[in-house]
């Protein structure tokens, strides 16, 4: 009695193990799936033509230079907007305020932007900017990608700075520095490392951002550099050439995904180690 | 003296004003969507939530077949997720060697990087014909002969529709789900987790009996945190849900969601109440959101507010 028990026992347990492990499994091996045939169809894309031509009309050849142009740059803008006000924010969380009212709301509404939907973001600019302007545009766009950058930035950095020793402060306070200095060049330059990795987190979340592109941004065949325009970019490149009935268009597509797949996941490997340097627990 | 407490003001009174543009901005999004979608909810009131039809030449539109491909491909996809994702937790903190605990959290966490776009090319490429030649014949052939319930797996393997949206946007939520299960399971205090041991208990026993009921709430909010990212999710779905405005009982029939109408017709969409009554459709799906991810996080820091007593 006692030892058929024990062996019902160490059967569930063996049986509720074996299902983690195999879970575990099918996860890493979706991850493997997904990357082995990003790699099998996306580098035959690859070639020189890939990175000095643009995007061709159907059933020729040609690259994707000015959708990677357009993605650069309305990136980098998104980014230089979006990471100050992100970092304001967060500063007022963790050092003047953290536990007032006002200070809760912004945290539980900015814990809630963080996962709002992209696509909702892209009609919001495009009730705000596009139709006021009266056309799609590269600024629309760096908007759109902008606001997903906020709630990143204002997470990481506030938790960064709130893991600044108060000790740090308090000596800065006792050498008589108003609080401004003790933020700025005290506690800044302790959880700078901390920042820069929410800053290239955010980063890596908007480079293959693509609904919120599309009704901003839309996209642009040709070459533009002109950011009051329509502007190519990759993930809406992507999303068309993908869809589209053309064998070339289809396999620029696929070098699209993995380019901006490498650049995403390095991206986040580079910040996962940033993270890891400048931890204070060490 | 003086120059410096300006100093302190200015700073404060700065970060002050960026902190409440971050609740102006969720204030700017809802009262944007609000005036965008009135000539909609003006031409077809609340029949617009009710209405099946969708038709852009005779200016008829409807909510409820996006509002139910968004709720039921959710639904399927936490269904499938949400066991792999405590399977993966329970692995993590119960059975994986220290040494590799790290790398193949972050491998799973990587899972969540990759852009939605990637998952929508895979979906529609690689994912779409393997499941029509397998899966789906196969549950046609089982499942589908059952009476009554046979018609959720009724019609033809088309590889794209409901059920193979359902399995990307599970694999896309795996990983918030599996990582915030992970982390409000360390959370138990190692003195339950061995005393079950000590009274002879076996793993499952303690995750059944200790770390479950320890971690309810948490489990529950990241399962919401999960739910609110499937509802919201666009260009993934978009390749590979067929994009039908129709409900069919069966999961393997195309169908839409809201966010797949919006990134498939938002642009080619001309005259006013088309544009509007898409608005509309993201207003929907912004207030779904908002009420799960606000729940979610509800419950999350209710966790975390435990744990610090």
């Amino acid at each position: 009695m006692d030892a058929m028990l024990y062996r019902r026992r160490a059967a569930t347990n063996y049986l509720i193990l074996s299902l983690s492990f195999a879970a575990t499994g099918a996860g890493l091996l979706v991850l493997f799936l997904i990357m082995w045939s990003l790699l099998r169809n996306g580098i035959p894309a690859l070639g020189f033509d890939f990175f000095t031509q643009n995007t061709p009309p159907p059933d020729r050849s040609g690259g994707l230079l000015n959708a990677i142009y357009g993605s650069l740059v309305m990136t980098a803008v998104a980014t230089a907007v979006g990471t100050p006000v992100g970092i304001l924010c967060g500063t007022f969380l963790a050092e003047f305020s953290r536990s007032s009212k006002l200070a809760m709301t912004v945290r539980f509404i900015n814990d809630i932007l963080l996962s709002a939907p992209s696509i909702v973001i892209g009609l919001f600019v495009y009730e705000v900017m596009v139709v006021p302007m009266g056309h799609f545009s590269g600024w629309a766009g760096s908007m759109a990608l902008a606001i997903l950058v906020v709630p990143v930035v204002v997470r990481t950095s506030e938790n960064m700075l709130s893991l600044v020793p108060a000790s740090l402060r308090e000596a800065a306070f006792a050498l008589g520095a108003p609080q401004w200095k003790v933020v700025v060049l005290v506690v800044y330059r302790a959880a700078m490392q901390g920042m820069l990795t929410g800053v290239l987190l955010a980063v890596a979340r908007i480079a293959g951002e693509t609904a919120p592109l599309l009704f901003t941004a839309l996209n642009n065949q040709f070459w533009s550099s002109n950011m009051n325009g329509p502007m190519g970019n990759l993930p809406v490149v992507i999303f068309q050439f993908a869809l589209s009935p053309y064998a070339d268009w289809q396999r620029l597509a696929w070098g699209g995904a993995l380019l901006i797949t490498l650049a995403i996941l390095s991206l986040n490997i580079i910040a996962r180690f940033l993270a890891n340097w400048s931890s204070f627990e060490k | 003296m003086r120059r410096q407490r300006l100093g302190d003001t200015l700073f404060r009174a700065v970060t002050r004003s960026f902190a409440l543009g971050v609740l102006l901005l969720l204030g700017a999004i809802i009262a944007s969507l609000v005036a965008g979608s009135i000539p909609a909810f003006h031409a077809f009131g609340l029949g617009f939530l009710f209405s099946t039809a969708w038709n852009p030449v005779k200016d008829a539109f409807g909510a409820l077949p996006a509002i139910y491909g968004t709720l039921i491909t959710s639904l399927l996809a936490m269904m499938l997720a949400v066991p792999l994702a405590f399977g993966i937790a329970i692995f993590l903190t119960e059975l994986c060697p220290p040494l590799l605990r790290r790398p193949i959290g972050t491998l799973i966490e990587l899972l969540a990087a990759i852009p939605s776009i990637i998952y929508g090319i895979w979906g529609l490429f690689v994912l779409a014909p393997i499941l029509q030649s397998t899966l789906q014949p196969a549950l046609i052939d089982s499942l589908g002969e059952i009476p009554y319930f046979g018609v959720l797996f009724a019609g033809p393997p088309l590889g794209l529709g409901i059920l193979t949206a359902s399995i990307i946007l599970a694999v896309m939520v795996l990983p918030f789900i599996a990582s915030v299960s992970r982390d409000v399971f360390l959370t138990v205090p190692p003195l339950l987790r061995e005393s079950a041991y000590a009274m002879g208990a076996t793993t499952s026993e303690v995750i059944r009996d200790i770390i479950i009921p320890h971690s309810r709430i948490g489990i529950v909010g990241g399962v919401m945190l999960g739910l609110g990212r499937a509802l919201g999710e666009t260009m993934a779905v978009t390749f590979v849900i067929g994009n039908a405005h129709h409900i069919k009982a069966s999961l393997l029939a195309p169908g839409t969601t809201i966010s797949a109408t919006l990134a498939n017709e938002f642009t080619e969409a001309v005259d006013q109440i088309y544009t509007s009554s898409l608005v509309a459709l993201g207003l929907i799906l912004f207030v779904i959101t908002l009420i799960v991810l606000a729940l979610a996080n509800y419950m999350l820091w209710r966790m975390g507010s435990r744990e610090g007593a």
